[in-house]
Formats: C-alpha cells, structure tokens, sequence
C-alpha cells in the first residue's frame, strides 16, 4: 500500500479537542506509595514512597524524556501514566477532560483514555503472546474494540510494513522466531494499532545491541512524523533520552529534581543531581577519562527517603537548610525548573541564588 | 593519552604474555544443530595490561573469556592452545583447574547476585577462597577478607562482614564480588560485563575502582563489553568481535579516533552520544550471520557498505597497517 495513504488511514481516529496550546496530558501531584507488607498479621509495616507528587505536562507532538536511576520512579511513573496502577492521590486531565470520570461528567472513561494512550515495554519478548502469530498479536487490541477481523488484519500488515517488517515474510511468524530487533519492531507495531495519540516507551532500546538500537531509534522517529505521535520516552541512557527527546525529566527517589528543554537539561545542568548523572557518562576518549567518581554511593532506597531534598545524603553542597525543608521546584526561566534550594534566592543556602540567572 | 600508550608499551615489552590464545575454535554441538560460537581467535595479553573484547550479543566474546578458565559446558568442543601464564589450561586435570581458577584467573560476572552465595556471609565467602588456596587459618583468612573489603571501598567493612548478599545494594553486591575474586592475588581477572546492570553513577565508581586495582595490583584484565563509552574508561587495548572472529585489534585511543574496519566504524557511527541531535542515525542494516552456516569469506561482507566479490570469495585474513594494529578487511592496507 501506498505509504501516504497508510499515513491518512493511521492518523489518530480521534481528533485534537483542547486546541494545540493544552497539554496532551498533564499530571499535578501524583501520587503512588507501595505498603510493605510484613509481621504477625501482614499489616503494613513500611511504604515505599515510588512516585511521591510528581507534576508535570507532555505537550502535543513533543518527546519528554524521563531519565533517572533504578528506584527513582519512572518505570512506576510509567505505569501510572497508562494507568496499569492506579494513583493514590493527584489529578491526570487528557488533553482537558481529567481521565477516569465519565463522559457526561466531562472526563474521559480509563477504556477510552487506554485507547489513546499505548505503550512499548523493554522486554520484547516478555511482552508479546508466545502462541499468537504476530499479526494476530497486533491485531488483538483492534478486534477487542470492535474492528472486524478481517480489517484488524489488513491493519496489522499495513502496521508491519511500516515498522519495516515485510508482511508476507513475517505475519505468520511467531515471537519466537524473530530477533530482539524484529520483536520490538512488532510491540511498537502493535502499540500504534488502536491508533493512539500518545506512545509511552519504556526502555524501549535498552535490551538492544548498538547496530539495533540505531536502528529503532530512527524507526521511532519516522512513525512521529508520519502518524503525529507524542511520546513519553523513558531510558536510564542519556545520550540515547538527549537525541530523542525535545524536554527532559530528571528524576530521584520519587520525586522530579530537573525538568526543563533538552538543551538547558544538557548544557545548563542546575541541580546537582543531574550535573553529577552527566558527569557520570563514560567517555569514549581515553585521553578524557576521569579519575573521580562524580558520587559515591548507591541512590538510597525509597523506603526511607531523607528529609528535606533527597539528594542531601549524596550532594556535595548539602547544608542544614536541605534537611530542614523540602525546596521547591524554581523557575529557571523558559519552562527550566530545579528543585534544589541554590537555585532560590533566599532560600537560606549559602549558595543560593548563584544559579539563578 | 600518552600514560595509557606508554603503559601499554611497557606492559607490552615484558618477556612472556600472560594470556595466549592461538586458533582457539569453540562448536557448541547438540543433537539437531552445531552453533560455531568461536571461529580462529588468536590473542595476546601482556602481564598488567587492560583488554577489552567488544561485541554485540552472539559475537563469541563471552564464550572466549570462558574458555579461558575452562569453565564452558560439556556440549562445547573446544579446539586450539590455551595458554594462561605459561600453562596449558587445556591440559589440566581436574584438581590443577581447582587450584588455577580463583588462584591464578579470576572472574567476576554481571549479576553479582547469582555469583555469590546466598547463604553465606560476605566475610566467609571471601576468607573460604583464601583457606582453599593459600592453606592459612581461618582467623588470619578473616583477617584478610576484612581488607578485601577496605580494599574494594565497601564503607564500613567491618560490620558489612557479617551481610548476607540480599543485604547489599546492587554496587556494594558488585564490589563484594571483586572482592571474592582478589582474593588470592590473581595475575588475571576475567570481567564478564560487570557494570553493565549498574546505574549510571554507580557504574563509573566501579570502573574506576577496577582500574585503580588493576594498577595496585599488577593484574591483567580481559573485560568483555558491549559498551564503547566502557571500553573508553577502562582499556589499554581492544579487540573488536563479530561472528566469533576479532575482527579488529588495536590501542585504545587510535581505535575510537579511526577504526580501521567497517564493523567498528559501523558501530561507532551507530553510538548514539551528544551532538547527534536533529539528525539521522547511521544504523548497520541488517543482523549479524546466524552461527549455524557462517557464510563464506568475509562474514560481515552481507551487511558491509564496502563489500565486494572479493570480500566473499575467501576469509580476510589479518593485515597489520601500524606495528600494534591489526583488521580483518581485505580493503585495509598493510601485509597480509
């Protein structure tokens, strides 16, 4: 089939309602703890704090990246986001209407936000039906929501062949049968197959070789254009987040530390955090190679977060106010916000203000 | 720069290599299906000197560093000289392996966790090894893992003795297990990508914790890799695989600045890193050869940009353009 009119059929079936300048999705204060479950009678005996009020937008046509370490939250973030979990507090409003609220409520329903809203996994093969043909795994999602069989197939081979899998030599193929890159190739196909308009990718590229990873990237490029996707791009590789992504979440122990414009993430680094994460990056230059880590220590658990900043515990510039208060998330100018006390003036760091410009 | 190159040298310049391998040819044979895994890999290592392999999932690098210790499965029929310190490993008996791996050669793994033992602690784990092959007595083997520990920079060593490995978190887990393999002083480590499951600020203080051990200690180290950015920080040369053959040996820095083969050029293009942004990657099209019918002559010649009918006519066989560098690639100038 002709590509360009591949390209008008997969076009979101549902149309842009709150205008280009409303969020697709904004998230304020959400919240996810986990009770860790133990004792005489299985009460509760401690919390893991996963995601601990986190807020922020993904704006229409934009790539956010959320990077961050093991425990920071952003696999949970992930799952909240598609609402595998549901949140223990805040608010999720798809583009204007807040989701799980009924349509005459003015909400949106969670069966048809889940239509809108797909994601990708890091585990390929985890994630695919080992007895289903691939074709039928990507058709799968479409008949559940009424297509007829025989069009959830056309639409599952016309999603092959633009993900770069031929589909008279792959349909019938089982997972099995295919590579890590083949597989993946499959899962992207089939998240695009109810036609969504917001594509969260876990790790998508994490599980592959460099040649493959390339590869995918440059697929998951081409299907934003064509299909005006938005993506929510979550990866602890940050050279891979700095060339996919428009803005950049950093994340630590449940809570946001950095966002702001992939450039300022990149080149103006306000929290120490991420100044460290970026410092941590091996170089490819023996002449460059360093001789200090950038921290020491393992990130804390999530468990039992310190007080005030969470970072303190690791951060060279720890003073008694980031014990004391929680700092606040500053505005650094063109939508670049740190959540570190420096970066306010007047907040009672010796340094602060120093950052601010 | 200049250090690594120097260092390299001097190691270089040394009598005996530590490690020889010369043709070494790795089947896996089963009922139905033989898997070529290692396909004529020769390799030198000098004492004191770092090497890094680096391939992708399916190159042969992890199953190269195995044979090294002898620790392959029985389906592996393994051809070609195995030397480890002067010694042939392939000759050894059953009692000689028991006192080389863990004496002379030492590994540590990826997952840390299903490296150590879960039922023991820390500390008996680290002065077990030290009993077993120095034969001194267990206080003074106690006394030893205590150092280990300080050694491997675990913060408070002493009450960290007495954890169980679920009682660690992931980076202190990784170092206890470096802690367990230098445990008697090994001329060489073997380093199956041991910073690969590790967060970003966790795996640069392990690569620079192994580096500097490597100094104080003398050890030579193969690390297998698939990170470039890895192979960058931590070696002094590397060995590029694909299909079960290195086809691309040289220094470090010279390596990353110019490869000379297509595959390493191909992956250094394909290396997402800063600067990227905005355009399009350079991707290898394709996969790598399955390993039960190589194909013949050169096996990246069906995903090479440059090949020609030559390339698949017959194997390229090594050219050595630089006294120290070495690529399989009939375009690469040089002697044959």
């Amino acid at each position: 089939m002709d590509l360009a009119v591949l390209c008008v059929m997969m076009r979101p079936m549902t149309d842009d309602r709150g205008g280009p300048a409303q969020p697709l999705l904004a998230l304020r204060d959400l919240r996810k703890h986990f009770p860790i479950r133990g004792g005489l009678f299985g009460g509760a005996v401690a919390t893991v704090r996963a995601v601990d009020g986190v807020s922020f937008a993904v704006r229409k046509g934009e790539t956010l990246g959320i990077v961050g370490e093991s425990g920071c939250g952003k696999s949970t973030t992930a799952r909240l986001l598609m609402r595998l979990l549901d949140p223990d507090s805040g608010e999720m409003v798809f583009d204007g209407e807040p989701v799980g609220v009924s349509a005459q409520a003015g909400g949106i329903t969670l069966k048809e936000y889940r239509r809108q809203v797909q994601m990708v996994f890091q585990d390929s093969y985890a994630s695919l039906n080992p007895r289903l043909p691939i074709e039928d795994s990507i058709a799968f999602a479409p008949r559940v929501h009424g297509v007829p069989a025989r069009e959830a197939q056309e639409r599952a081979r016309e999603l092959l062949a633009a993900v770069g899998l031929s589909p008279a030599q792959f349909a019938r193929r089982y997972p099995h049968e295919l590579s890590g890159g083949q597989r993946q190739r499959v899962n992207i196909a089939r998240a695009l197959a109810l036609r969504p308009r917001l594509v969260i990718l876990d790790e998508p590229v994490s599980a592959l070789d460099k040649s493959v990873e390339a590869q995918v990237l440059n697929l998951l490029l081409d299907l934003k254009e064509k299909f005006g996707l938005t993506y929510v791009f979550i990866s602890h590789d940050l050279n891979v987040v700095q060339y996919i992504s428009d803005r950049v979440l950093v994340m630590y122990l449940g809570i946001i530390a950095e966002q702001g414009p992939v450039e300022a993430i990149y080149d103006r680094p306000a929290h120490p955090y991420t100044r460290a994460l970026l410092a941590s990056r091996p170089s490819m230059d023996p002449a460059r190679r360093r001789t200090e880590p950038p921290l020491t220590g393992d990130p804390p658990n999530p468990v039992n977060p310190p007080s005030g900043c969470r970072f303190r515990t690791r951060c060279p510039h720890a003073e008694a106010v980031c014990a004391d208060r929680v700092p606040a998330p500053a505005d650094l100018g063109g939508g670049h916000e740190a959540a570190c006390h420096m970066a306010v003036p007047g907040s009672g760091h010796s340094q602060a203000g120093r950052l601010a410009a | 720069m200049s250090e690594v190159m120097d260092r390299a040298a001097v190691a270089a310049a040394g009598a005996a290599p530590l490690v020889r391998l010369r043709d070494l040819h790795v089947r896996f044979v089963t009922r139905d299906r033989t898997v070529h895994a290692v396909n004529g890999v020769d390799m030198d290592l000098a004492p004191g000197e770092v090497l890094c392999i680096l391939g992708e999932s399916g190159s042969g690098k992890s199953v190269t560093l195995r044979a090294l210790m002898r620790l392959l499965p029985r389906t592996a029929k393994v051809e070609g000289r195995i030397e480890v310190a002067g010694r042939d490993v392939q000759a050894m008996t059953e009692r000689e392996l028991a006192d080389f791996r863990g004496g002379d050669v030492a590994m540590i793994f990826q997952e840390p966790m299903t490296a150590l033992d879960p039922v023991f602690t820390i500390g008996r784990q680290i002065a077990e090894t030290v009993e077993r092959h120095e034969g001194v007595s267990r206080r003074a083997a106690e006394a030893r893992a205590l150092e280990l520990l300080e050694l491997v920079q675990i913060p408070s060593a002493k009450r960290r003795l007495s954890a169980y490995p679920h009682e660690l978190s992931g980076g202190l887990r990784q170092r206890a297990m470096i802690a367990v393999a230098l445990a008697c002083r090994p001329k060489l480590l073997l380093a199956d990508e041991p910073t690969t499951a590790l967060d970003a600020t966790v795996q640069i203080q392990v690569l620079l914790l192994l580096r500097s051990l490597q100094e104080q200690m003398g050890m030579g180290v193969i690390f297998v890799t698939h990170d470039l950015g890895v192979a960058g920080e931590i070696a002094d040369r590397v060995a590029v695989m694909y299909a079960g053959k290195v086809v691309e040996e040289g220094p470090v820095g010279a390596m990353m600045r110019a490869p000379l083969h297509p595959y390493p050029k191909g992956l250094l293009g394909a290396t997402v890193h800063a600067g990227l942004r905005g355009r399009r990657l350079t991707t290898i099209p394709g996969a790598p050869p399955s390993l039960e019918t190589l194909p013949a002559g050169c096996a990246f010649a069906p995903r090479c940009p440059e090949a020609e009918p030559a390339c698949t006519a017959d194997d390229p066989a090594p050219r050595r353009p630089a006294p120290d560098r070495m690529a399989r690639c009939i375009k690469v100038p040089g002697r044959a």
